[in-house]
């Protein structure tokens, strides 16, 4: 009986990485939205003429009634929760925030849905879904969505 | 629905890391398995569809790479990217076009790349992905929004996965068998909250592969071709925020659409066993929930009193699930060929006594935004 070869065999592998640039338009309704966040500190959402759902993320489209949504609609800087996780695990190829650090779904006052930002500066162990959160800007801004720097728990008196 | 059976299922082992195998030797070790099971060679395959992801395997048409190892040469051959539910639905719609015969296999080398940075590009580049959120953080949403939902425990999600790495001991394919309490749930590692290491599925290498076939082609399998009764699918909004995450709305859609075909209008009566794509233990207690097994908000009770138990009266991932191997995209086809193993009652260890219908699910994109919807064998 022959030994077969592959029991004593050491498998190379190869190392590599794929490294692409990519330059993605952020689109006519896309760089409005960031052109507002950059220049004026201001969220911008747009209103569906057929449902009036105001959109924020905005967009060029209601996905429900499939209609244009050209109207823009300024939005407060302030807005709700919706839900939210606390990040445990440093992935530094991904973001230069050391955990634990929030993320969190967040409907800002004026729009009907909610968008994705980061939650930090302040004990994230306070975070609640339904909590009350405000917009900090960033001081240099380049027209990114990191022109808003984090959401943080409100001061706002009720 | 015409008449369509899968006449062949093969899986390879699954483990962390399959260094000695590349994906095409993968690939041709589950479609070799495939034929055999349905006792064809490759010469009687009229189409070849081929699953993969570029991204995951790190090269361009990914799918050009496999088509040596599934015997495509001069066949009709298409690709598919997408989890495996959804590469099945393709095939089968090769066969309602007309093609006797055709062979679908799916692979994944989870070991070669870097989870996290994949998943993070699945996110908008203008408005999400430089915030750094990936699969396991998005779920984690979603979780939190449906423990929200029905008040619901940390302990309850736990479950699950106690449930389904217990289940994985009978399954010889598996990768994670593990014993383990909630406790032991309860005390891993938080990676992103409320998801902890053990509600999460690992990292996988390994492929699967079918065979359909029309009624005449499917005559050979004999009492081992399983009837395809319905297939549905159904998609959610792209982005989180546009989303109610708490609510598996394009799931109930999908399972609607399956259960016409099927003519099931009772589906915890008349489904006797569910495989579902439970990347993360809460996964799974939503999907039952879409899937109609249970009312809203009711599948954390029903998971502890046992019913979805290997002995309860509606198993679920009775093979232990993705929570115990994750090839993605091969996951949902694994769901699909696990169901077609107990309806055959050829599951082994795991076979579950008199399954008769069973229902498969699997889903693409982030927090389960598009849903497919299998319903295997039952009544003539
Ligand atoms: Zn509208």
């Amino acid at each position: 009986m022959t030994e077969d070869w592959r029991d004593s065999q050491e498998i190379l592998v190869m190392d590599g990485r794929i490294k692409v640039p990519y330059a993605w338009s952020a689109g006519e309704v896309g760089t409005t939205y960031l052109e507002s966040l950059r220049d004026a500190e201001r969220f911008l959402g747009t209103r569906c003429p057929v449902c009036g759902i105001v959109y924020h993320l905005p967009r060029m489209h209601c996905p429900d009634c499939f209609e244009a949504c050209p109207e823009w609609v300024e939005l407060e800087s302030t807005g709700t929760l919706v839900t939210w996780t606390i990040a445990r695990r440093p992935h530094p190829a991904l973001s230069p925030l050391a955990p634990p650090f929030g993320f969190g779904v967040i409907r800002l006052d004026g729009a009907d849905t909610g968008f994705l930002h980061l939650l930090y500066g302040f004990g994230v162990g306070s975070l609640r879904s339904g909590m009350r959160v405000e917009a900090v800007f960033a001081r240099e801004r380049t027209g990114s969505i990191l022109d808003v720097s984090h959401f943080r728990p409100s001061r706002e008196v009720v | 629905m015409e008449r369509v059976a899968v006449i062949g299922v093969g899986m390879t082992q699954f483990a962390r890391e399959r260094p000695a195998e590349t994906a095409a030797d993968l690939v041709f070790e589950a479609c070799t398995r495939a034929l055999e099971d349905a006792r064809l060679s490759i010469e009687d395959v009229d189409v070849v569809i081929t699953g993969s992801n570029d991204f995951f395997d790190g090269r361009t048409i990914s799918s050009m790479a496999v088509m040596d190892a599934c015997g495509s040469y001069d066949k009709n051959v298409s690709t598919v990217e997408g989890d495996g539910t959804f590469g099945a639905a393709h095939a089968l719609m090769r066969v309602l076009a007309g093609w006797g015969t055709v062979l679908y296999c799916a692979h994944h080398k989870g070991s070669e790349s870097v989870m996290p940075l994949i998943t993070n590009a699945m996110f908008d580049p203008i408005f999400e992905r430089f915030l750094g959120i990936e699969a396991v953080t998005s779920a984690a949403l979603q979780a939190r929004a449906y423990m929200d939902r029905w008040g619901l425990d940390e302990e309850t999600l736990a479950l699950v996965s106690v449930k389904n790495h217990g289940n994985a001991f009978r399954n010889p394919v598996a990768q994670l068998p593990l014993e383990t309490t909630v406790e032991d749930v309860m005390g891993s590692p938080y990676i992103a909250d409320p998801l902890k290491r053990l509600d999460c599925a690992p990292v996988t290498d390994g492929a699967a592969a079918v065979i359909l076939a029309d009624r005449e082609h499917a005559r050979s399998a004999g009492s081992r071709a399983v009837r395809v009764r319905g297939v549905g699918y159904s998609c959610d909004a792209f982005h989180l925020g546009d989303r109610d995450l708490a609510d598996p709305s394009a799931l109930r859609d999908a399972a609607a659409r399956a259960y016409r075909g099927a003519a099931i209008d009772d589906p915890a009566r008349q489904i006797d066993l569910a495989e579902v794509s439970e990347v993360f233990g809460y996964m799974e207690l939503m999907w039952c929930e879409g899937l109609g097994l249970c009312g809203p908000g009711e599948a954390g009770e029903m998971t502890a009193s046992g019913r979805t138990a290997r002995d309860g009266d509606i198993p679920v991932n009775v093979s232990g699930g993705c929570l115990s191997a994750n090839p993605v995209l091969v996951s949902g086809l694994n769901r699909v060929i696990e169901c077609v193993l107990q309806v055959r009652g050829e599951a082994g260890e795991h076979q579950v006594e008199g399954v008769r219908t069973a229902v498969a699910q699997g889903f693409n994109g982030p927090c389960g935004q598009s849903q497919c919807v299998w319903v295997l064998g039952g009544e003539e």
